[in-house]
């Protein structure tokens, strides 16, 4: 039993110390597959659908990483984490890379080395409740009990905005997001804290949805993105512009059906720099000169991932907002592709 | 006459290492150590490089860092400006509280019911029977999810104790309301219960890294005292009784000796209760056991005590029938001939596998996180490894701190054992 215990060990450590060092670009190509943490289940962000198949915001950008690395935005194998082991799967080497509505912060960018290479979502933390509680305001929520996932940022958050507010409450922390709906719904909680977005695919799963109100306090900044290990900068480049790729696109008007018509018949330099016709834009970064196109035709520009998973319309019905592009008054601005 | 003939002395050969069998076994003990050691330094050698390679040292200096969350369930006072280590006290503190009631609850039910399963009464014996395999056999997590889902859902929400003006005018009543003498409140989120307050309390003791609310202690000291006192007396009697043959009258003596002083004292300092009110959201004043420390308590009770009742019931049967059949005999009705005869035997079978159980129970408090009680493993373990990224660090604190609190256990009741040991003089 020690025995086997130990041996265990060891191949366990033999196999973190060989990840650890390896281009990750490389073992991509070699494994003909990409490993992509992504969230247990939120509904329009990542969550498997009725068939087990995964849909949402973030997965969408994992299977356009898949389609520029691979050329097939089907071999992505999805591991779910939560808050609390999302960084350690990415730290040993069991995801390539995490989609999962993560933070951008200071001490994940520096103490965990991490790399957050792009945002692929602004937000920022509100509160649910229901309506017949009778809440117009989070400053109306002194001695209230506020359901909170754990291992978040939001936990450091709803600290700072009670105290700074000198109102009081009483902290339920939970595991993950369905026993936080869970609880919520159950009453044990009069508010339930995360990131907007978060709220929003929640509340678009809840049975009575009209009857719970999101507050109209945003308390804090939580850029969303892609993160990667430090030290790998080659693989952090190709998430990063798979993301921005996405991004032109949407800019453009290059849109997943439109593709190969906007490919024959355009005469912007961008556009064919951007589909692999001039230059050599995918060799660059070890890829091919097509790389992006694949990603376009298969997944859609960014707006197109927007409005499917989580646009008006759908059950999340967000607005673009701050992630509207930046030629339309929102945050989202790609560097130029040259 | 007999030739002393001295056996010839080989001199030593190194094959002897391996072929002889005075030598074999240092061999090969020798040999298994070194390749030990060697995966040992292996391993701590690689786990230092990875670090290296990430760029991450191994230092515990984050424990003294703003902790900037907030905890629920706080036995020591605690905010979120407090740092890392106050929070794994605090959790500390709440894995202790589990443990602490938890094994005491499970004894008690579990010796309880290891004695009824020898019942004769078939009804009582077949109920304890599926009491045990029932416990045993489903895993505890579910047992605690269970509880807690119980308690969160099937009690009344806070504000379905609200009296509003209009129901007031039409004479209805709330939808919940309060217990015992209207001091107790059970709503879906805990318990409410009174909290003991002073009015003219002893304050606290700052010693720097912690500080000491005095009053608890001197409370605590003065029962003490008491309960020595009162041993005292009883052990006078008893003397008295020996040497004499008569045995003074002490109850009313003992009843002055255990109660007044604190009485005395409870007083002096104006003690008086604080009931829990509706205020906003919550119920406000008094003490709120939160459903998590609840369910967790409950829940790890009921199944520890499930295999505390099967060690209880094989200490028993491990005492010889003679041993009942010889009380009888002498007119002991079955209970006496349990407390008096059997039950004092089977404890020496019984507290070896019991360690292991209060041990076991101690670490399950750990699956605490599953409904949102904040112990150990959900501050240092959770919140904190999380918001400063020292996993490894985080880990190995925790891990000795289980180990210090597994040994401390042991230790204690293995010094029980001892003392319950038969005595071989």
């Amino acid at each position: 039993m020690k025995k086997t215990v130990f041996f265990g060990a060891l191949a366990a450590t033999t196999l973190v110390a060989g990840l650890a060092g390896a281009a990750t670009l490389d073992d991509v190509k070699a494994r003909g597959e990409l490993i992509c943490g992504s969230n247990t289940g939120l509904t329009g962000f990542g969550a498997p659908d009725a068939s087990g198949n995964w849909a949402g915001f973030d997965v969408d950008l994992c299977r356009a990483i898949a389609a520029v690395v691979l050329g097939d935005a089907t071999k992505v194998k999805f591991v779910p984490t939560t808050g609390e082991t999302r960084f350690t799967a990415l730290q040993s080497g069991e995801v390539d890379v995490l989609v999962r509505n993560s933070t951008w912060t200071y001490s994940r960018d520096s103490e965990l080395a991490l790399d957050f290479v792009a945002v692929n979502y602004y937000d920022g933390q509100g509160f649910m409740v229901k309506k017949d509680l009778g809440v117009s305001s989070a400053k109306e929520l002194d001695g209230a009990t506020v359901c909170i996932q754990t291992g978040t940022t939001t936990e450091l958050n709803l600290a700072d905005f009670f105290k700074q507010n000198n109102i009081s409450y009483q902290p339920v922390t939970v595991a993950d997001d369905s026993e936080a709906q869970r609880q919520y719904l159950a009453g044990a909680c009069d508010a339930y804290t995360t990131d907007a977005s978060g709220l929003a695919a929640s509340r678009a799963t809840m049975p009575d949805a009209e009857n719970h109100i999101i507050l109209p306090e945003i308390i804090s900044k939580e850029p969303l993105g892609p993160v990667v290990r430090h030290g790998d900068s080659q693989w952090g480049d190709v998430v990063r512009w798979t993301f921005y790729a996405m991004l032109i696109a949407e800019e453009k008007g290059v849109t997943s059906a439109n593709v190969e018509e906007v490919l024959a018949s355009t005469t912007d330099e961008e556009v064919k720099r951007l589909l692999g016709a001039s230059g050599d834009m995918g060799a660059k970064m070890g890829l091919d000169n097509d790389a992006f196109k694949r990603a376009i035709a298969a997944v859609g520009n960014y707006g197109e991932v927007f409005s499917r998973n989580i646009g008006e319309g759908t059950t999340i019905n967000l607005a673009r907002g701050l992630n509207a592009l930046w030629t339309q008054g929102g945050l989202q601005y790609a560097p130029p592709l040259r | 006459m007999a030739m002393a003939t001295d056996v010839p002395k080989d001199s030593f050969r190194l094959s002897m290492l391996i072929y002889d069998t005075r030598y074999r076994s240092y061999t090969i003990q020798i040999v298994v150590l070194v390749l030990f050691a060697m995966a040992v330094a292996w391993l701590l050698n690689n786990t230092a490089q990875n670090l290296a390679a990430r760029g991450k040292e191994f230092d515990f200096t984050f424990l003294w860092q703003r902790a900037g969350y907030d905890i629920g369930q706080q036995l020591i006072p605690y905010t979120n400006d407090s740092n890392h280590f106050r929070a794994l006290l605090v959790g500390l503190l709440n894995t202790l509280a589990v443990a602490f009631w938890g094994c005491i609850f499970a004894t008690i039910l579990g010796v309880t019911i290891g004695v009824l399963r020898l019942s004769r009464n078939w009804l009582i014996g077949r109920l304890m029977t599926v009491y045990v395999e029932l416990f045993r056999n489903i895993p505890l997590l579910l047992w605690i999810l269970l509880t807690y889902v119980i308690l969160s859902e099937t009690t009344p929400q806070p504000r379905d104790f609200r009296v509003t003006d209009e129901m007031a005018a039409a004479g209805e009543a709330p939808a919940a309301s309060m217990m015992i003498f209207d001091t107790v409140a059970v709503t879906n989120r805990g318990t409410n219960i009174p909290a003991p307050l002073f009015e003219r309390g002893l304050g606290t003791l700052d010693l720097g890294f912690m500080s000491l609310n005095l009053t608890f202690w001197a409370i605590l000291a003065v029962v003490v005292g008491s309960i020595w006192a009162n041993r005292r007396l009883l052990a006078a009697a008893r003397a008295q009784q020996e040497a004499t043959g008569d045995r003074p009258v002490t109850w009313w003596k003992s009843i002055l000796i255990l109660f007044a002083p604190v009485i005395v004292m409870l007083v002096a300092m104006g003690f008086h209760l604080e009931i829990p009110e509706l205020r906003g959201f919550n119920f406000a004043g008094g003490i709120l056991v939160a459903h998590s420390f609840t369910a967790l308590t409950v829940a790890l009770s009921l199944y520890t005590a499930a295999f505390i009742a099967e060690i209880v019931r094989a200490g028993i049967l491990a005492i010889s029938r003679g041993q009942s059949e010889a009380a009888f005999a002498l007119g002991l009705r079955p209970n006496r001939t349990m407390n008096l005869i059997i039950l004092p035997q089977a404890l020496r079978v019984i507290i070896p596998p019991l360690i292991s159980q209060y041990l076991n129970l101690t670490k399950n408090t750990s699956l605490g996180i599953a409904v949102s009680y904040l112990d150990l493993r959900g501050t240092l373990g959770g919140i904190t490894l999380n918001q400063t990224g020292r996993e490894l660090e985080c880990m190995l604190l925790m891990m000795l701190i289980y180990l210090t609190i597994s040994l401390i256990i042991s230790a204690v009741m293995n010094m029980y054992n001892k003392s319950v040991q038969l005595k071989a003089r």
